[in-house]
């Protein structure tokens, strides 16, 4: 299974890449997931709205589009426990927003400019992960 | 209208790869994660990929305009600020718990189920929260 999935890994890591280029060369704005929807959801992105608005909608829409139209949708894995869902996100929507960035911002689009602060983020929020696995799952079992 | 269309399409490239990828998966990214469990490497070929044309990208900018108008964004600046750490350490813990970021929650939305729909509603309150936080931070950082 793993020779495959480093294959999909790549391609799919590439349609990633082309639509960051096209929402640069194209808009001339950062791809970055976090601070699109939460520029929507705090106001201070209520100038350009209409273009969030698209570019969320071509986010969930089009792997919708894909899932319909084959029948089938990949699995997730997603936990079932909902305080660990309210609390991860939560983290995940107060964190982004503080440190101005996430995966795709920080990370795609910040690592490709060689942008010292993308670097770093990307390089705290890894570990940050990597130490939650460690204690909550190889110390404590508990996700 | 061609601002529209461009970030539909970027939006849709983002969301199709990210399916694809497998980087909707919790169990995959948890997996890269979890470096001293069973380790899954599929993370770095996702953003290895994506690496590759986002550097083209920013290299055609050079002596260029954005096809839509307007401008490029100006060069980062370099000082790593707490807000950058703090916020990254939030979103790193929160990311591990559940194995999910903006992206893949928003890419997921349609065939993650209530999970993902919970998930996604605690992060939209957290996003409208944090520039609460983020002052606090600010007058905290000010009177120390």
């Amino acid at each position: 299974m793993m020779e495959v999935d480093w294959i999909w890994g790549l391609g799919g890591g590439l349609l990633i890449g082309l639509g960051g280029a096209v929402f640069l060369l194209g808009n001339g704005r950062i791809m970055g997931a976090s601070g699109i929807l939460g520029g929507l959801l705090d106001g201070s992105g209520r100038s350009n709205a209409a273009e969030r608005i698209a570019f969320i909608g071509g986010v969930v829409l089009v792997p919708l589009l894909i899932a319909f139209s084959t029948g089938h949708a990949p699995d997730t894995h997603v936990t079932n426990n909902a305080a660990v869902l309210i609390g991860a996100g939560l983290l995940v929507g107060i964190g982004t927003r503080i440190a101005n960035g996430c995966t795709s911002g920080h990370g795609v689009c910040g690592i490709s400019r060689l942008s010292l602060r993308g670097i770093a983020a990307t390089g705290v929020f890894m570990l940050a992960g990597i130490l939650t696995l460690a204690v909550l799952r190889q110390l404590m079992g508990v996700i | 209208m061609l601002r529209i269309l461009s970030a539909l399409c970027a939006g849709g490239l983002f969301g199709t790869g990210l399916m694809l990828s497998g980087m909707t998966d919790t169990a995959k990214v948890q997996g890269w994660l979890d470096i001293f469990g069973n380790w899954d490497p599929t993370l770095a070929f996702v953003m290895g990929g994506a690496l590759i044309p986002m550097a083209v990208a920013w290299r055609l900018t050079a002596g260029r305009r954005p096809a839509a108008g307007g401008s490029f964004p100006a060069a980062p600046h370099q000082e790593l600020d707490r807000r950058l750490v703090l916020g990254s350490v939030l979103f790193g813990a929160g990311w591990g718990l559940a194995g999910l970021c903006p992206g893949p929650a928003m890419a997921s939305l349609s065939y993650n189920g209530w999970q993902g729909l919970l998930f996604f509603t605690a992060m939209a309150c957290g996003m409208m929260a944090a520039p609460w936080f983020s002052r606090h931070l600010d007058r905290a950082a000010a009177n120390a």
